[in-house]
């Protein structure tokens, strides 16, 4: 184990081969850290653009619902965090499979950077939803076939930050969470589907959003715009996170000693 | 093959030796199924609905408490690194670890289980669907939970640790099984959710020992 791991890390450094960037480079963590602390500013400036675009759709563009009244704004930041936590675990999984195949030290802490946001993302979709079920269908919470996965996904989320802070040793603490990340990706679509199939014994009237009748644009637009401002907005944060994992894990090195932001806060 | 029966051997002769932590998770699936008629009142119609569920979800608690005996006190005397250096491939061992586990605690629930459901006011044929629904998932809990005990080993704070991994994943499990009973009691066929947990089963048998033996692994390093 201990062996490989030297041949495998960052692989060609510097290397360019015929114009095309050298993805490899950036797997480690020295040269990602200063590329991420480059894009930063631009994804939040784009969250920001989203963000005012959406919302200014979502609240006085958007046409008022016939049947659901104002109360149907609240889909405009529920729908997109749904989507952000679902979406978000897989990528945290996928990070974690490519942590495990490659041994690289870059992938396990851009999985621990997301965890954190989708765990926000899976809470905020919960929250929201319960806010939107309070008057719509009279319950802050129904054991629904989409809630009920939702917050299993949110224990998934969970259980991964919990797993990961256990451990003391890094590199242990990402193996250890990549296979707990990708035994919980096998378990997302079986949660979702299980559910589901239990849950048509119970309950006759299904509320799940694909029944009600077909969206506005306008509100499809909203809705969209809002889900590019999250998305900007994850990545932008998830950025910020990992670049204070590397700080933190690499603070032994010399190229983390010499950087500015290092040296002004040491002096 | 060999080495399987050796490893499923040798962890019930322990198990044996020690009879009572097998009786402790025994008794208590037998406690905690109890409680509920005493907490929700002895209404048998009422009894005949929460007793899939229950039984269970006691199941559930009840496997989880022999998981953390699962590889701890073998990785503290150092058998585990013996079977890491074995020559036999370690899933196997593992996967010879994992059978004896579910010989020790899954099949005796099994076996209880009827008897708890009769306390409930089952059907007779309730009954026996739940002894097959039992027979394909409490497998699946011995199998799933073997990757969080092993995820889990040496960690501290371990045991609450592997409660809050394990349950999550336990859910299509609970769902499916209990889901199962509550169709023959609701006079429906209890075929697809059955099929559904033998699929879940041949999946966790596939991939499961695999992935503990990639987490003790990991732990091992």
């Amino acid at each position: 184990m201990r062996g490989n791991r030297a041949s495998l890390e960052p692989p060609a450094r510097g290397a360019k081969g015929g114009g095309f960037i050298n993805w490899f480079k950036f797997a480690s963590p020295q040269s990602f850290y200063p590329l991420a602390g480059k894009m930063i500013p631009w994804f939040w400036g784009l969250a920001a653009i989203f963000l005012v675009v959406g919302l200014y759709i979502s609240f006085f563009v958007a046409p008022t619902d016939f049947q659901q009244g104002e109360g149907y704004r609240i889909i405009f930041i529920h729908v997109p965090a749904a989507w952000m936590s679902m979406f978000l675990y897989c990528v945290m999984a996928g990070w974690a499979g490519i942590g495990l195949a490659l041994n690289t030290r870059l992938s396990g802490m851009m999985a621990q950077a997301i965890a954190p946001t989708g765990a926000l993302m899976a809470f905020l979709s919960l929250w929201t939803g319960a806010f939107w079920g309070k008057p719509m269908w009279g319950a802050w919470w129904v054991w629904d076939a989409r809630l009920t996965s939702s917050l299993i996904l949110f224990f998934l989320y969970i259980g991964f930050i919990a797993l990961q802070a256990a451990i003391d040793d890094a590199r242990r603490a990402d193996k250890a969470g990549a296979i707990l990340a990708l035994v919980g990706v096998v378990n997302v679509p079986i949660i979702y589907f299980s559910v589901k199939w239990w849950n048509t014994l119970h309950q006759g009237a299904s509320v799940a959003i694909n029944k009600a009748p077909a969206m506005a644009t306008t509100m499809l637009l909203g809705m969209l715009i809002m889900a590019l401002a999250f998305w900007m907005y994850a990545i932008a944060v998830i950025l910020t996170r990992v670049r204070a994992i590397i700080l933190e894990r690499e603070a032994h090195t010399e190229w983390a000693k010499e950087l500015p932001e290092v040296k002004g806060a040491n002096a | 093959m060999k080495a399987v029966l050796a490893v499923i051997r040798r962890d019930l002769l322990l198990a044996a030796r020690r009879k009572s932590e097998v009786l402790t998770a025994l008794f208590f699936f037998i406690i905690v199924v109890s409680l509920f008629p005493l907490g929700i009142g002895p209404e048998p119609a009422l009894l005949r609905k929460i007793a899939p569920g229950i039984l269970w979800v006691a199941a559930l608690l009840a496997t989880m408490l022999g998981l953390t005996r699962l590889f701890a006190p073998d990785h503290a005397d150092g058998t585990l690194e013996q079977m890491a250096l074995s020559p036999n491939p370690l899933g196997l061992l593992i996967a010879g670890k994992i059978i004896s586990h579910w010989l020790t605690t899954g099949l005796p629930l099994v076996l209880l289980a009827p008897v708890l459901g009769i306390q409930f006011d089952l059907e007779p044929e309730a009954l026996g669907i739940l002894v097959v629904a039992l027979l394909l998932g409490t497998p699946l809990l011995s199998l799933i939970g073997a990757i969080g005990a092993a995820l889990t080993l040496g960690v501290r704070g371990g045991g609450v640790l592997l409660s809050l991994l394990v349950l999550p994943l336990y859910v299509p499990t609970l769902i499916f099984g209990a889901g199962a009973v509550e169709m023959v009691v609701s006079g429906l066929s209890p075929a697809g959710h059955l099929s559904l947990l033998a699929a879940l089963l041949a999946l966790a048998v596939f991939f499961a020992p695999w992935a503990t033996t990639a987490a003790l692994r990991i732990a091992l390093e």
